[in-house]
């Protein structure tokens, strides 16, 4: 057994005759966030609407549930900005209370299937073999099904609520996300750097915790920006059947859906919501694609 | 330093023969579309305590396939078949893959071509260098650092503490073999392999490496096992030398005798090839043909279709490594011929 002495000062007769770090990559952040307009647009929109939805307590005296049938369908006046639905509800308490909802489920929904997916994509395309012909096979199975048909069908079956939105979207939008890591991980695992983890004695599970997911996972978060978009768009929809929350929680869903029978005397009731819905959608996807743009390897 | 005879043929029996790595008839097989390819076949050697053994060969010859095997990385569609691979009187292929795992780092631990790529882009240099001995040594974070901080200063970076925190592409490639140096060192073990280590680095970085790498090696005992095509690397770093050519040893002996006086028509050919060494001839003379398709490899003597000496028994009988009175190895049936060319090359003005 060799007992390495480390002698202390600088070593020997090797003198470095050449720069020890080459430039500090600046190239790489040529492309700063600030400089991207998606991204600062997507962001602008979003930190509208996210800080409305959470001030929403603080800016209106309403109640989003709260009935009051003698003001019920009111135009919009300084008192009720939007006016009120057919219950006396202010329309605009129950956007920023229904935006504040969706959006706090959808930020949810959108974690779980994330770690779902990247806990198996990762163990398929790491270990391969059976384990990987498993995963690959289940992928398929929920692949074979369109997104809204399984969602709609698994939420009518759980009855609707948070909770089931939660596992329905997780059971569905799981296999994306192990489908990207996976690939990523095949690519990845052939690397020098994986072979020179391995000769170090390092374990399986550490070298997919610290040398394979931290080279990989970014195309997980991009995906996953997209998905958010995706899985707001399925909570709207799920509220808008009535699969949702169940009322008369506020859900810019279940709003469209309620002011469908006075369409042509309050279009706002329904106009509104349905335009929040893609104000949102566009903030996310604007915000995905630069986040995309930013974090995408090889620029 | 210790430098023992070199290991000659099978031996059996008890394990100690002042052998830290002994490698017998040791065979991978990778599986293509192609075939099989027989990658290593049927290769042995020793490497004594403290010595150092060059693995020469061209690109294809199976050095790097030996290595991967001895390590226990090699790709998921190679396999070894048959052969042993005894570290320490342990055979390697006999034991569990966590019982290596525990053995990779404080053991053996290998140095790559390419320190860029084998380098984890994501990961702090400093935490890479200090993730061994948290493992394998057990020690605390702090100690660890405090350890990857030594080893740095020891393989040359300045100013490590500000390094430490750097990622590996802030680094130039020779600084980069230097961290990889002290990746390998960072356990104490007591052989490192080297899969070519400075083909990747300009030729004076190259030589700071190799300085570097011997010292260390010599002032803590470690043993080296190092590939490369490069023969006067070889002259600079290791006392004996092991020819490998289409998956086979065809020469086996002290570096200097090996390469100023073949005894293989292939390292004949492998020196007359390389420009910068003392074999003074006029010009560089290639040799002719290609490397073995290694699915179907030549019956007899791999060598036979490229080499000027062969004769008709080359074509036919197997030519497994021979012991020459004077301790050194041949595959050659005939290898007196190439003493005759060297004579004849000495005899030009």
């Amino acid at each position: 057994m060799s007992a390495i002495e480390i002698p202390p000062g600088p070593a020997g007769p090797e003198p470095a005759s050449e720069p020890v770090l080459v430039l500090r990559a600046e190239g790489r952040h040529a492309s700063r966030w600030y400089r991207q307009p998606a991204l600062v647009a997507g962001l602008a929109i979003l930190a509208v609407v996210v800080g409305l939805s959470l001030a929403a307590p603080l800016i209106t005296p309403y109640s989003p549930i709260a009935q009051n049938l003698n003001d019920s369908l009111l135009g919009p006046s300084s008192s009720h900005l939007l006016g009120t639905d057919q219950l006396g509800r202010d329309t605009f308490t129950r956007l920023l209370y229904g935006m504040r909802l969706d959006l706090q489920i959808a930020f949810i929904a959108v974690l779980l299937p994330f770690l779902l997916g990247i806990v198996l994509g990762s163990l398929a395309g790491y270990f391969g073999g059976w384990v990987d012909s498993v995963i690959m096979r289940l992928v398929d199975i929920v692949v074979a099904f369109p997104f809204y048909v399984l969602i709609i069908a698994l939420v009518f079956v759980l009855g609707p609520g948070k909770g089931s939105i939660f596992i329905a979207i997780t059971l569905v939008g799981w296999v994306a996300y192990a489908r990207i890591i996976r690939g990523e991980i095949l690519v990845a695992k052939r690397q020098d750097y994986i072979t020179a983890a391995r000769s170090g004695g390092l374990s399986n599970v550490r070298i997919m915790r610290r040398h394979l997911l931290p080279n990989v996972i970014s195309q997980g978060f991009i995906y996953g920006m997209s998905d958010i978009v995706q899985d707001i768009l399925a909570i709207v929809t799920l509220g808008y059947l009535g699969l949702g929350i169940p009322p008369p929680t506020a859900d810019l869903g279940s709003m469209i859906n309620d002011g469908q029978n006075f369409l042509s005397t309050h279009w706002q009731l329904t106009t509104i919501p349905g335009l929040a819905v893609v104000v949102v959608g566009l903030g996310l996807s604007l915000v995905g694609d630069g986040l995309a743009d930013l974090l995408r390897p090889g620029q | 330093m210790s430098a023992g005879p070199v290991s000659t043929g099978p031996v059996g029996g008890p394990v100690d023969t002042g052998m830290i790595l002994e490698v017998r008839d040791l065979r991978v097989r990778i599986a293509s579309r192609r075939g099989v390819v027989r990658a290593v076949d049927g290769v042995s050697f020793g490497v004594p305590r403290g010595g150092a053994l060059g693995l020469v060969g061209e690109s294809g010859s199976g050095k790097s396939m030996t290595l991967r095997a001895i390590l226990g990385v090699l790709p998921p569609e190679a396999q070894v078949t048959s052969g042993e691979i005894r570290l320490d009187g342990v055979d390697l292929l006999q034991l569990k893959g966590a019982e290596v795992n525990r053995l990779r780092g404080p053991k053996m631990a290998m140095i790559f071509q390419e320190p860029m790529s084998a380098l984890n882009p994501v990961m702090r240099v400093g935490q890479q260098i200090a993730e061994g001995p948290q493992i394998h040594l057990g020690l605390g974070r702090a100690q660890a650092a405090e350890r990857a901080l030594e080893l740095m200063r020891r393989v040359g970076i300045p100013d490590p503490e500000r390094r430490f925190r750097a990622y590996p592409h802030e680094f130039s490639g020779g600084m980069r073999q230097r961290v990889m140096i002290a990746i390998a060192l960072s356990c104490d073990p007591e052989i490192i392999l080297c899969d070519e280590p400075t083909t990747a680095l300009d030729v004076t970085i190259q030589d700071q490496i190799l300085r570097l790498l011997t010292r260390l090696c010599r002032e803590s005992g470690v043993s080296l096992v190092f590939v490369t095509h490069d023969l006067p690397v070889v002259a600079q770093v290791c006392h004996d030398v092991a020819v490998m050519y289409g998956g086979q040893l065809v020469e086996r002996g002290e570096v200097r005798e090996v390469l100023l006086d073949p005894r293989h028509p292939y390292t004949l050919g492998l020196v007359r090839s390389a420009p910068d060494f003392e074999y003074v001839r006029e010009s560089l003379v290639p040799i002719p043909g290609s490397p073995p398709s290694l699915v179907s490899p030549p019956s007899g003597c791999r060598f036979h279709p490229r080499c000027a000496f062969a004769e008709d028994d080359c074509r036919v009988s197997d030519t497994p490594l021979r012991v020459l009175p004077s301790g050194r190895a041949t595959a050659c049936l005939h290898y007196e011929r190439t003493l005759e060319a060297i004579e004849a090359d000495r005899a030009r003005p």
